[in-house]
């Protein structure tokens, strides 16, 4: 009885709008329908024919993956060095570099990639006067672009991780360091042989969030690609939904998107927590 | 948390109802937007854009609202000025909440077919076919407000481009006004070459307007109509000789890919305007932004050539319609004050005030006469111009950016121009096909 309210709260913010998105994914539900100029009709598993049809969608697919793999693989790699190094450093230092984690955590993503965009414009951007690129235009070749996009979410997404190992470094007794010390271990072999293991639970965790969030990665591509990019060749798979679902209001479909999305990370999640129990770890 | 076996039966029990709750109550909405009230008094709710510089336009306006309430007494009307950007979203929300809606529209005459058959906009054939001045309304301007033979309002301005250019830079290199696409493209290849620093001709990579000339000089179509569906032909021979034509515009010896194939019209007319390049297409509508640019009293306009010479290239005829909601619940008065804000008076004031080139052909010539720089733009219109399809699916082509990837994938060398054609002419099939 004590849980209904949390209840509550959970079918009206969770269940309901999935279960809405569930039901429109099934139905034939455009603007036609929604303003009344035609009837809604249940279309069964026809939207997700017409989307796994649809070559492009499958390519968007891929890139999405490969592109939050490649997101989640930095951001990790980042944070982590950072938290090691915050552990390492004098006072003074680690406030600062706190400090700029935390700015760049409290930068909105919006105003982030707009000032990363200056800072590549090729005309007047500071990046390519220092670099000596000239007129290089980052968001041109399909690569540069993404690879663009991914400093900024690496930046933006970096200092959860660095705050959140650094307090599980933090956390672990010093005299299993200084065991690992004395017995002549190197920086490396402590991160993999003593912290990582005892940290797998602050890794899961960070990595589950990480994976989510770059699976789920919009503003930055739109922002800074200009919605998808030349010729649609920096579209994810959330950019995409959206030029479906609101810019040709094909509500329907962009619902089938975002169904799909919502099974693939929750079969990542599940697989990973599973692993993770099988390892006989609890979370 | 460990809980007494009751009120974990409690909870899930609780669960249960709530889902149960949810599924029963909440099918997703579909809004009743036909109206069967017609007051004849109360207040009219008006939706115009919102333009750069709004207060000339806002002042046409507030001329015909005067007239119009002297005329009707006890009816009110308030004007809000949209934004051009959030158009969409805004127009969606006023067919799903015929309650907040407004009773009159402005709306760009792209959007026609899709907005009818979203079922928003009230059938007003008999009401134009009953008003005087709508005779006069020139034939493409009427097609933008038709759909399947009916009209769903009333053309407001039209908008056509031309070709821009430097006269300071043509006689400084001695060149004359190319006459043909083959010598504009040579030309501005010369500039460019000349003065590195200029592109001869600013184009852009998304500006699909400004490309479709080229296609229709050749010969081409985005689609054509076979027994009321519509086919895609932006892949026939012709077309893609057009394509060729534009994209070849694009390169270092003109403007370069890498930066030209993410431009956009307006993008194309900031060049122009700041003195970027030497020529440009744009339209009637640019003209206040060249004139407060660099550039002011160091260019001209000519109508855009065609593939021989003595031709005009059939331009796009974009601009704005006034339309009635169906969900009016003011359906005479909201359709008067639409014939009243887009009649004959109140268009030449808003040339006038704006340079917006009136719909009826009568008051074309007659504003011609007052302002030279129309002419160019005139020319262009009297040529002949094109429209896009009059199909619903138009809006979910234009959408997808269908065409701008077409041209960015020839641009950046991603596909040739039969490849990349191919498939913008697959998809749009497809949209053709979507909606019956």
């Amino acid at each position: 009885m004590y849980l209904a309210p949390a209840l509550v709260v959970l079918a009206g913010l969770l269940v309901y709008p999935v279960y809405q998105l569930g039901l429109i994914s099934f139905l034939e539900y455009t603007q036609a329908q929604v303003s009344g100029g035609e009837p809604t009709t249940f279309q069964g598993f026809g939207n997700y024919a017409t989307l796994f049809a649809d070559g492009q969608f499958w390519q968007v697919l891929l890139t999405t993956v490969l592109f939050a793999a490649a997101c989640v693989v930095s951001t990790l790699a980042v944070g982590c060095a950072l938290a090691v190094l915050l552990t390492r450093v004098r006072a003074v230092p680690r406030l600062a570099l706190m400090l700029a984690a935390l700015g760049a955590w409290a930068t909105p993503a919006i105003t982030g990639s707009t000032v990363w965009m200056f800072l590549f414009d090729p005309d007047f951007g500071p990046v390519n006067k220092v670099f000596g690129l000239g007129d290089f235009s980052w968001t041109y070749g399909r690569y540069s672009a993404f690879a663009l996009v991914l400093l900024e979410v690496v930046w933006c997404s970096f200092p959860f991780v660095m705050v959140t190992v650094y307090a599980g470094i933090k956390a672990v007794p010093a005299e299993v360091l200084e065991a690992a010390a004395l017995d002549g271990a190197s920086q490396w072999r402590m991160w993999r042989s003593v912290l990582a293991p005892m940290l797998r639970p602050i890794l899961t965790v960070v990595t589950v969030q990480s994976v989510i969030w770059d699976f789920k990665v919009f503003t930055q591509i739109y922002v800074m690609t200009g919605g998808g990019g030349i010729a649609g060749q920096n579209l994810v798979l959330n950019v995409y939904a959206y030029q479906k679902a609101f810019a040709s209001s094909q509500y329907s479909l962009g619902s089938a998107i975002g169904v799909v999305m919502l099974l693939i990370l929750l079969a990542v999640t599940l697989v990973y927590l599973r692993l993770l129990r099988r390892q006989g770890e609890e979370l | 948390m460990k809980l007494p076996a009751s009120a974990r039966m409690t909870a899930s029990v609780a669960a249960l109802v709530l889902a149960g709750l949810t599924a029963t109550a909440c099918a997703p909405g579909t809004s009743d937007s036909s109206s069967t009230t017609d007051e004849k008094s109360g207040t009219l709710r008006v939706w115009l854009f919102q333009e750069v510089n709004n207060a000339p336009k806002q002042k046409v306006v507030d001329a015909a609202v005067d007239a119009f309430e002297k005329a009707h007494a006890g009816t009110k009307v308030t004007v809000e000025y949209i934004p051009v950007e959030t158009r969409a979203e805004k127009m969606k929300a006023a067919f799903n909440d015929p309650k907040s809606a407004p009773d009159v529209v402005e709306y760009g005459n792209t959007d026609t077919a899709g907005y009818v058959h979203d079922g928003g906009l009230a059938d007003i054939t008999e009401e134009f076919g009953a008003w005087a001045e709508a005779k006069d309304t020139d034939p493409t301007a009427k097609e933008g407000v038709t759909v399947d033979g009916k009209v769903y309002g009333a053309p407001f301005f039209v908008g056509v481009r031309a070709l821009y250019y430097r006269t300071d830079i043509f006689k400084e290199l001695g060149l004359d006004v190319p006459k043909t696409q083959a010598e504009l493209a040579a030309t501005a290849k010369k500039i460019h070459k000349a003065k590195p620093d200029l592109y001869g001709m600013a184009v852009g990579g998304t500006s699909t307007y400004a490309a479709m000339p080229f296609v229709w000089a050749n010969g081409g179509e985005l689609a054509v109509e076979k027994g009321g569906a519509y086919e895609s032909a932006i892949d026939s021979a012709a077309s893609q000789k057009g394509i060729k034509a534009y994209t070849s515009l694009f390169g270092d010896d003109n403007c370069p890919a890498a930066k030209c194939a993410a431009m956009t019209g307006n993008d194309v007319v900031t060049a122009f305007a700041s003195g970027k390049a030497a020529m440009a297409i744009g339209g009637d509508f640019n003209h206040e932004a060249v004139e407060a640019g660099k550039v002011k009293g160091k260019y001209a306009v000519v109508p855009l050539p065609g593939v021989k010479a003595g031709e005009i290239a059939p331009a796009f005829a974009g601009g704005n319609n006034l339309g009635v909601l169906k969900s009016t619940s003011h359906r005479t008065l909201a359709v008067e004050f639409m014939e009243q804000l887009a009649g004959k008076e109140s268009q030449e004031k808003l040339f006038d005030a704006m340079g917006f080139l009136p719909t009826y052909t009568d008051v074309r010539n007659t504003v011609a006469q007052k302002e030279p720089f129309v002419e160019p733009f005139i020319k262009t219109l009297d040529a002949g111009t094109k429209f896009v399809p009059a199909s619903p699916a138009w809006a979910q082509i234009d959408a997808s950016l269908v065409l701008p990837n077409m041209f960015q994938e020839v641009i950046t060398g991603r596909k040739d121009v039969a490849a990349a054609s191919g498939d913008a002419a697959k998809k749009m099939d497809d949209a053709f096909g979507s909606v019956g």
